[in-house]
């Protein structure tokens, strides 16, 4: 079981700021080509040219970033802080 | 080095609410302090406010990781970060950072560092509302990003 968490226009698009995944593949690259197979929004963001970053566990990780049980993962665009 | 980092969703005042960042360190022979403001502007907009979200654990975990990597390439005192999260309205402080080290030369490149890692690396999010009544998602800047990355092989003490 893992968290995924998504932000800002992310949320927005997706129209939900959570969930927990039951059923997880072990690495990102093959979590977003998870998310993306849901169609509709979830493909435009996880499978189109919008930049999307992650992070395990509050880290920021690379699309080989491997994920295991217990883990939680953000989906964020680029940041705009300062 | 001391560090503080601070996520806030009140009024930032870095210029009265706390004692300065070389209080009680005799061996400090420079400050310098970057403050961000809000703009009334932005891509040609007038601009009537923002709401600034984040990523709560993240963000701390990855400004502290910031200032670490700072004390590493200079020899600091001290060093503050503290953000605004929430709705401001332009002229708000959106962030201080303040570096106090023996010489001047290390305090204005840290924070000049600080700041730059700061905008590519800290999962902070723009949402302004124009005066128009438009709200719209702060895009991030290609410059921001080169002015990262200009550090990875850039100036060091």
């Amino acid at each position: 079981m893992i968290q995924v968490l998504y932000f800002a226009s992310l949320r927005e698009r997706l129209g939900r700021g959570d969930e927990t995944l039951d059923q997880h593949p072990d690495t990102l690259a093959a979590l977003r080509a998870q998310l993306a197979a849901r169609g509709g929004a979830w493909h435009e963001v996880f499978a189109g040219d919008l930049r999307v970053l992650a992070a395990v566990n509050q880290e920021m990780a690379g699309e080989d970033g491997a994920i295991a049980d217990g883990d939680e993962i953000g989906f964020f665009p680029p940041v705009t802080g300062g | 080095m001391d560090v503080e980092i601070r996520i806030q969703d009140t009024p930032l005042q870095p210029w009265s609410e706390m004692p300065p960042v070389h209080a009680g360190r005799p061996s400090v022979g420079g400050v310098v302090s970057f403050v961000g403001l809000m703009r009334d502007s932005n891509q040609g907009d007038a601009v009537a406010g923002m709401t600034l979200e984040h990523y709560p654990g993240m963000t701390e975990k990855a400004l502290a990781q910031i200032v670490d990597e700072a004390g590493q390439r200079w020899q600091l005192e001290a060093v503050r970060v503290i953000h605004r999260v929430g709705e401001l309205a332009p002229q708000d402080p959106i962030v201080l950072v303040a570096v106090a080290s023996a010489h001047r030369g290390e305090a204005f490149q840290a924070c000049e560092f600080i700041m730059d890692y700061l905008k590519t690396r800290a999962p902070f999010w723009k949402r302004e509302r124009t005066a128009a009544g438009d709200a719209r998602w702060v895009d991030a800047r290609h410059s921001d990003d080169a002015a990262a990355a200009a550090w990875e092989n850039g100036p060091e003490s």
